[in-house]
């Protein structure tokens, strides 16, 4: 997000500001949420991580990288999904209960999985 | 259909009539007319569901033309070799099938089926075998592969019913399953015997759009699931699941450029991605082609943006400060485009996402086969569509079509926008190649039941407005209800209800000539399975060729197990299947140097083509002939192509020295190299001697309607082994090399 120091000062402020008002209307959302959050950034840094290993390493074994990463994906698209699911700001998800959005959570993260063990390899 | 409904709405308002003019108490009153509401109700639902069973027996029974006129056989060239690899699948069981290397093929290549194949038809059809099986039906498995494609386009129109109600009403969806059942152009590829990939696969395509617009809907994550299995399905069951997935993200990019954007869409398109790639991975024959191949880049650059696009949403619904967010917004999106650009940019240059193949090619640039690749452009199904086939296969929907397309626009949601992309970009590729009339045909049959359904509701809203008028005050509350303001019908036209009921009629009228289109089409067009001919007699009886099946039976039963067949590769698959024969070159063409071999070998000269026969292996060669039964599609007229094919790879062969005057001709007049090429030797071979129609020179051409240029063919290398009694199918021996002393 830091620009190239052109127009240093003001933008480094614009940035420090902005992060600093993001921080303050974080901290507002609830812990169940922040937990979701929690869990799709380990998601997503996992897969980052998996991804710097490929370039690094090789992708030899070219199924098991991508089961690793669409595991890792997979997962957090999920959680965001279920997040919006359960986030009672959203009006569109107001008649999906919880407990249903959980559900359909865990079923999705079931078929994903049980897919990725058989491309494994 | 959707009538139904309405008239059943109008029994509904008609029985209250009496109980209110009663004049009994009030309570009385509410409490029948509530029963009575309930009892329509399940009448409604009594007559939807008749309606939808009707339909699903009349989609089955309307394909069955061709098991009634010729017998329970697999059609054409490509159900051969799924009839073949479902007959190996139910015989070895799925683990050897997974793995079969077939050495009877691309002799002496080979090829990898299991690996090379899309598996969900035979797999489909061994499973509907076993169960029948275990239920203990005792049927052969040619039963079930003749009988799936109708199977499955009865399924169909069920699928079209849910997605109809989906998009529009359940009267819409009525119209629509009715419609679908009988299109010409989806019949075409679903008769009994066409056991072809297509015949599941319009199920799985129409099913996953259902499942995703129904995702779209309710924005859950179960319906998403369910619409990535269905693209697994479609996956593992044809090549045309492109479409879909590229279809797919169009339509969300689509939303997101109108300002459509939601969380729904959010949910169904990344959960259905996600998963449905995983699980389309699984398929050996796609592989990784989902994030290797620039045909499903697409899909994943939505993915990511997506993800871009509901991050900035967040942040944005975080931030109140809008100068704030704007600044951070152009950061991310030029963080994000560039991150993107670099991506593909370094993926193509480094080759790892492949190029698009000429097929993708040749869809977006119809043009573009006719020049590059011979091998797409030979097949007649891969042509340009005419006017003419589009009116045959749609009939009545193509004026339908944009009748609907308006009542959509006029509608617009998540659901009609989708069924109007789907319509239009279906369209679009139906006109550049024929096969594609299939893709389109369940869009075309979708939005033209909103149109017949939308058009007859208000009509009948019409019509039995008029009725209503007398007690206007006491049953406006229920007939508002329904929707439009047609109720509200001022009573200065005192033609309207006659001209909506001439227009009813109108309705009625075309709709039944679209289904008396549809059965004549059906039973005259597309109910010939091709490989046995029919021709009407002098006397305007049934003559019945079956040279095919006969020559593939004498090579069966009079050849060596381990001979080798040559033959232009139309026929590969059917002397594998029927013929138990290994082939050079078959249908799937997949190595197109072999073909090219092949085509060299049938365009030279006895002795050269003798030399590739050699290096080849060949023991038989077949040519199919048409010239004794005046059948056009033979070997002769296929010629060309084979010398362009040919040619194609081998600058030796040269189509302007079978050419005259840039003309093809086949009599006397015709290019010297074309009287002495094989495939003339041996489809006139001892044609000379043969009078083939009263009034005629002996080595009259019935096909091409001319007296051949070479009576007197000898054959140095090969020797005659075999010609049908039709002269259809004619086998040649491929003599071994002289002895030396």
């Amino acid at each position: 997000m830091v620009k190239p120091s052109s127009s240093s000062s003001s933008t480094s402020q614009d940035a420090l500001a902005l992060i600093n008002s993001l921080r303050s209307a974080y901290s507002a959302t609830p812990t169940t949420l922040k937990i979701i959050d929690l869990y799709v950034g380990f998601a997503v840094s996992t897969a980052i991580i998996q991804v710097v290993y490929m370039a690094l390493v090789g992708s030899f074994p070219f199924n098991s990288f991508l089961s690793g990463i669409l595991s890792c994906i997979g997962t957090a698209v999920l959680a965001v999904c279920l997040r919006i699911q359960v986030n009672k700001e959203n009006k569109e998800f107001k008649d999906l209960a919880p407990e249903r959005a959980f559900a359909d959570f865990v079923l999705c993260n079931l078929v994903l999985h049980l897919v990725i063990m058989n491309f494994l390899g | 259909m959707a009538i139904s409904e309405h008239v059943n709405g109008g029994t509904n308002t008609r029985k209250s009539m009496p109980s209110s003019s009663a004049l009994k108490p009030d309570l009385l009153n509410k409490l029948s007319f509530k029963t009575l509401k309930l009892k329509t109700k399940q009448q409604e639902l009594l007559i939807r569901v008749s309606i939808l069973c009707l339909v699903y027996v009349l989609a089955f029974i309307t394909r069955l033309f061709s098991v009634l006129r010729y017998e329970s056989m697999i059609h054409e060239f490509d159900p051969y070799f799924n009839y073949r690899t479902t007959l190996f699948l139910t015989e070895k069981g799925f683990y050897d099938f997974w793995n079969w290397f077939d050495s009877e093929s691309w002799y002496p290549l080979g090829r990898i089926i299991g690996g090379t194949l899309y598996p969900g038809l035979m797999v489909t059809a061994a499973l509907i075998y076993w169960a029948l099986r275990f239920l203990r039906f005792a049927v052969h498995i040619r039963e079930v592969c003749v009988l799936t494609a109708p199977f499955f386009a009865s399924n169909t129109t069920i699928v079209a019913y849910l997605f109809g109600k989906e998009i529009w009403d359940t009267g819409a969806g009525l119209v629509a399953a009715a419609l679908i059942a009988i299109c010409p152009g989806y019949i075409s590829r679903s008769v009994a015997g066409s056991y072809d990939n297509e015949g599941v696969a319009i199920f799985a395509l129409l099913l996953t759009f259902y499942l995703f617009v129904k995702a779209v809907n309710t924005g859950s994550l179960a319906w998403a699931l369910a619409s990535a299995f269905g693209y697994f399905y479609m996956v593992s069951a044809w090549g045309g699941y492109v479409f879909i997935i590229n279809l797919v993200p169009l339509y969300v990019l689509v939303l997101l450029i109108t300002g459509r954007y939601s969380m729904r869409l959010y949910v169904a398109y990344n959960c259905m991605y996600v998963v449905g790639m995983l699980l389309a991975m699984q398929i050996r024959f796609v592989g990784f082609q989902h994030v290797q191949s620039g045909e499903h880049m697409a899909a994943m650059g939505v993915f990511f943006l997506m993800q871009v696009f509901y991050f900035l949403d967040w942040v944005k619904h975080l931030l109140s400060d809008t100068k704030m967010f704007q600044a951070f917004l152009r950061i991310t999106v030029t963080c994000a485009v560039g991150v993107g650009a670099v991506a593909l940019g370094v993926g193509t240059a480094s080759g790892y996402i492949s190029p698009w193949t000429g097929r993708f090619y040749s869809l977006l640039d119809p043009t573009y086969a006719k020049d590059h690749i011979p091998i797409i452009a030979s097949v007649s199904e891969h042509q340009p569509t005419a006017w003419s086939s589009f009116m045959f296969d749609f009939h009545i929907l193509l004026f339908l079509f944009p009748a609907g397309l308006y009542f959509c626009f006029k509608r617009l949601s998540d659901a009609t926008i989708f069924i109007v992309m789907y319509g239009l970009t279906s369209m679009y590729f139906a006109g550049v190649m024929v096969r594609l009339i299939l893709v389109a045909t369940p869009a075309v049959c979708l939005i033209s039941a909103i149109a017949v359904s939308a058009t007859i509701k208000n009509l009948t809203q019409l019509v039995r407005a008029k009725n209503k008028v007398p007690q206007t005050g006491s049953t406006k509350g229920a007939s508002s209800a329904k929707g439009s303001s047609k109720g509200s019908i001022d009573q200065s036209q005192p033609f309207q209800r006659n001209g909506a009921a001439a227009l009813l009629f109108g309705a009625f009228y075309l709709l039944s000539k679209y289904a008396t289109h549809c059965t004549w089409v059906t039973s005259e067009a597309y109910s010939s399975p091709s490989i046995v001919l029919a021709a009407r007699g002098a006397h305007g009886n049934r003559v019945i060729f079956d040279d095919y099946r006969e020559a593939y039976f004498w090579l069966r039963q009079n050849t060596p197990p381990d001979a080798k067949v040559m033959s232009w590769w139309d026929y590969g698959y059917q002397i594998t299947a029927m013929g138990n024969r290994t082939v050079i070159v078959d249908n799937n063409t997949w190595n197109n140097t072999h073909i090219a071999t092949v085509g060299r070998a049938m365009s030279s000269y006895e002795d050269e083509a003798y030399e590739i026969m050699r290096s080849l292996d060949v023991d038989y060669v077949l040519v199919v002939f048409g010239g004794v039964t005046g059948y056009s599609s033979d070997d002769i007229n296929k010629f060309l192509w084979m010398v362009r094919i040919g040619g194609g790879v081998f600058p030796v062969i040269k189509e302007p020295d079978y050419l005259v005057n840039g003309e093809y001709r086949v009599d006397k007049g015709a290019a010297p190299k074309m009287l002495n090429c094989l495939m003339y030797k041996l489809s006139y071979y001892r044609f000379g001697e043969l009078t083939t129609e009263y009034g005629k020179p002996p080595g009259y051409d019935r096909a091409r309607g001319v007296e051949i240029g070479n009576k007197d063919i000898k054959l140095e290398y090969l020797e005659e082994a075999f010609t049908t009694s039709n002269w259809i199918v004619r086998i040649y021996k491929v003599k071994p090399p002289n002895n030396r002393w």
